[in-house]
Parts: C-alpha cells; structure tokens; sequence
C-alpha cells in the first residue's frame, strides 16, 4: 500500500506540473532558462530566512526571487553590463549569501540535501495547500495576460504598435516565475526547479504543431516525470527531484525518436 | 475644424534619439480616415522610426503625438520570429485579437494566402510571409494601418494586386494608412499626402507638389520627379487598348 507521505507527495507533484507545464512554454519561448536558475539559486537564500525567521518558506522563497527579479530588472537598466552577466552576478552572490546565513544557523537542523534536491518525506498538508491555491492563482493570472505575453514573445513591436501592454504582461510573468518556485522548490529542490520548467516543453516542442498543443504535451510531459519520477524514487529510495528529472529527460529522449520518424516521413 | 474628428493619429514636431544620435527630428504629420498618407525617403532616413513613434512603440520621444484609436493594424518592415516557437498562419492570425475563422479566411483569400493557413510560419517564403502580415493587419479591420514596406519580396504581379487591395481595404474599411515605401510609381497613384523624409520632413504635400519640390529632386533626382509628374500625367485620360484617348 502507498504511505500518506507519498501520496501527498504526488498530489503536490501533480500540482506542480499542472503549472511548471504551461510557465515552461514560455520559459522556453522566451529564453528565461537560465532566469529561471537565478531565481532559484536565490530560493536559498529566501529558505534560509524562513528558518531563522520561523516563516512560512514558499511565501520567504516567492518575496526572495521577486527582488532578485526587481533588482535584475533595475541592474539591465542601469548598467552596461551584458543580461547573462548580470544574471550569473544575481544567481552565485544569492546562492553565496544564502549558504552563508546557513553557516550563522548551525543551531538549526537543515537538510541541505532535501533542499537542493527536494524530498518528498517534507511535503506537508500545508504545503499541498499552497501548492494547489498557489498554482490555481498562477494559471488563472497566466490565462489573464496570455494574450499579450504571447503576442510579444512571437513579436515585441507588433503586440506594443497593436495596443497589448507587453511591458505589463512580461512584468506580471517575472513574478509568476518567483511563485512557481516558490510552490514547488520543496518537491523538485532547487537546484533541478528550472529542469522541471524546461525538459517537460523542449519534449513537447519536438511533438507539436501548435502553441497550444505544446502547452498541453508540456503538462502531460510534467505529469508523467512526476509519476514516474515519484514511484521510482520511491522504489530506488532516490531523492525526488533527481529522479522526476531524470524521468523527463527519459520522455525528452522518447519525444526525439518522433522526430526522426517524422523527418523520414517527410524525405 | 470639422475634419478633426476624423484624425486618427498626429505627430506634433516629434523626434527620436537613440545614442545621442537624432534618427528623426521635427516630423509633423497626421493621419484621417479614409486617406493614406505615404513616407518616402532614402534609407536611414526615419521612415520606420517616424512610422513606431506614431504607433507609440517609441516612448521617450521628442514632441509629441496623439493617438486617438486603439484599433491598430501594424506590418514591420523586419519582423524576427522566434522558431522555437511552433506557430502555424492560423495561430498568427489571432496574435494581437481573437477572430473568427470566417474574419481570418477572408483576410487570407485577400492576399491571395489561404492555401497557407495550416502551414508552419517559419516554412513560409520571404513574399508569402509577407502576404500573411497584410493578411494579420486587415483581419482585424483596423482604424488605423501602419504598412512599413508591405509588399516587399513579394512577386511583380502580386505586389500591384496588393497595392490595389490596401486602396480598397482603405475606402472600404474607411481606415487610415501610414504607408512607408520605395516604390514611387505605385504608391503615388493611390496616396492622397505626401511625406518625404530625410532625418526631418523635408516636404510633405500632395504627390504632384512633392514632385515639383526643389528638395525632393535633389533627394531622388530628376528622374523620380517625372514618374511623379507622368503619373499625374496618366489621371487625366486613358489609353484604350484601341489606341484611343479617353477623357477621365
């Protein structure tokens, strides 16, 4: 029989997918991948001040990230420096900082593995609670500005001459990305979140034709690295995120082999 | 002025710099319903840049404009599409606006592009992409159309039926266009004001007092200023096939 711990540990992974799904088209789409790692590289630091602050750590990681997203934002304003420069500068000083106030906690007990890797034992009721509101409220914004979000990755000035307010949607976007690491840093860990993004939709561009198959191969794609993922970690006694990872990866190589089915088909 | 509500967009002395480098200074133009008005100019000369102030993709600009509809159809004259994105001409059709698949086979047949309308966007041809652009402009029936080159790569015939669909999408949607384009036989023909360009407006008028223009001669040489004047030529009679003259 399944233990309560692992079944809520799949109804949290399956929640996370649902959202990683869709937000990873466009992490995709937009070249945010490796955004994406900043903002998880400085959930460190928003975990480690959720511990020495008793807080809540989803809400600690989302308010971490959305600065460093801020801060990014005003950095590429202010200086000549290069975007990728500015983001590795954001991802390794926060990632430092973060294992710095660590040091500062040794009173603490503090899996680091689990936190970088995720571990199922630690998903609470509580925590299937934000994930499932959380994830309900990022779908609901991300349907909200899909219009504009979408026409200004296919094209900036046509959805600005047209009147949709990309500035806004990519703005709105920027935090949606902080609050889908926030929900899900404690199931996949930080270290392998922007995985989670990014292998489900590179599977999913190799087998659509359509933003909005994409988008819906993207969740199944995440929902099946989950189940798979979860049962194996389970069985190998694993760590979870490494091996619902490594469970996409395994779809990502699948979705190739169509490929090659299809170029035959063409030639 | 009672034509002032008719004014879709107005640019007041507007200007824009980037890199202390002014790309287009002092440019003062509007747009009504119903009348194309035509910028002209050698390269460099702030025709696209005047054409993205007037549809406030620039933002820190000198003077000023105002715009006063929202219903706007935009052709970049580059357009750089991201392919990692899977986008097929009926999912571009509905980029900035949700229509219907009656609005969008229209628009498609228009341009002479329906056949295409499954077809990922990045297996079009330069000509055919561009015809999908027109085609995404006009589905939405525009107050306002901004054409930035819109039949360039596109086929000799084709780009003439073009011409023509842009005049008649004009006097039947009663829209307005800003139109940018090299071509000066084909766009005299259908545009009501002239704008020449270069770094500023260096005259602006109807077709036949542009080509009379001192500073637009010596912008496009002698030659341009008789198309120009030939055209104005060809209005007021006809050629029939028969060899005869016919008054207008």
């Amino acid at each position: 029989m399944l233990d309560d711990f692992f079944i809520r540990a799949l109804i949290a992974g399956i929640g996370v997918a649902i959202v990683t799904g869709p937000l990873g088209c466009f992490v995709v789409w937009r070249r945010l991948s490796y955004f994406g790692d900043t903002l998880a590289h400085s959930a460190l630091l928003g975990v480690t001040l959720a511990y020495s602050m008793e807080f809540n750590i989803a809400f600690s990681v989302f308010i971490i990230s959305s600065l460093i997203a801020l801060t990014l934002i005003q950095l590429q304003k202010r200086t000549n420096l290069p975007g990728d420069a500015l983001l590795g500068l954001l991802a390794h000083s926060s990632l430092a900082v973060g294992l710095v106030v660590i040091g500062f906690l040794s009173f603490i007990r503090f899996d680091i593995m689990g936190l970088l890797f995720g571990d199922i034992l630690a998903v609470t009721v509580d925590d299937l609670l934000i994930i499932w509101i959380g994830g309900a409220l990022i779908l609901l914004i991300l349907k909200l500005i899909w219009k504009p979000l979408f026409a200004s990755t296919v094209n900036y000035e046509l959805a600005e001459a047209e009147g949709l307010n990309p500035d806004r949607a990519k703005a709105i976007f920027t935090i949606l990305m902080a609050a889908i690491i926030a929900i899900s840093i404690k199931m996949v860990g930080l270290l392998l979140i922007t995985g989670m993004l990014i292998i489900p939709a590179a599977m999913a561009r190799n087998i659509s034709s359509s933003p909005q198959k994409m988008v819906i191969y993207s969740i199944i794609g995440g929902l099946l690295s989950v189940i798979l993922g979860l049962f194996s970690s389970l069985e190998f006694n694993t760590a979870s995120g490494p091996s619902i990872i490594a469970a996409s990866l395994f779809l990502f190589i699948l979705s190739l082999l169509n490929i090659k089915q299809s170029i035959k088909l063409k030639n | 002025m009672s034509s002032d509500q008719n004014i879709l967009v107005k640019l007041n002395k507007a200007g824009f710099s980037l890199n202390n480098k002014w790309l287009v200074r002092g440019v003062s133009l509007q747009v009504e319903k119903g009348k194309i008005v035509t910028l002209i100019g050698p390269n460099g000369s702030g025709k696209s840049t005047t054409a993205k102030i007037a549809l406030g993709i620039y933002k820190k600009i000198d003077g000023s404009v105002e715009k006063y509809t929202n219903k706007v159809g935009y052709v970049p004259q580059k357009i750089s599409i991201d392919w990692t994105l899977p986008l097929r001409v009926n999912d571009f059709m509905v980029l900035t606006e949700s229509l219907d698949k009656e609005t969008i086979d229209e628009a498609l047949s228009l341009t002479g592009v329906i056949h295409l309308k499954d077809k990922n966007l990045g297996d079009l041809s330069g000509g055919e992409f561009q015809r999908v652009l027109l085609a995404r402009a006009i589905s939405k029936k525009p107050e306002l159309l901004v054409l930035d080159e819109p039949v360039q790569g596109v086929d000799f015939t084709g780009e003439i039926a073009l011409y023509e669909l842009i005049k008649k999408i004009s006097d039947e949607l009663n829209c307005g266009i800003l139109l940018i384009s090299h071509d000066l036989h084909t766009v005299m023909s259908a545009t009501d004001h002239v704008v020449c360009l270069n770094g500023h407006v260096c005259c602006s008028g109807s077709p036949m007092d542009v080509a009379k223009n001192n500073e637009y001669k010596a912008l496009f040489g002698e030659q341009a200023s008789q198309i120009l004047s030939r055209y104005e030529h060809r209005h007021d009679h006809i050629h029939t096939s028969e060899g005869e003259i016919k008054k207008n």
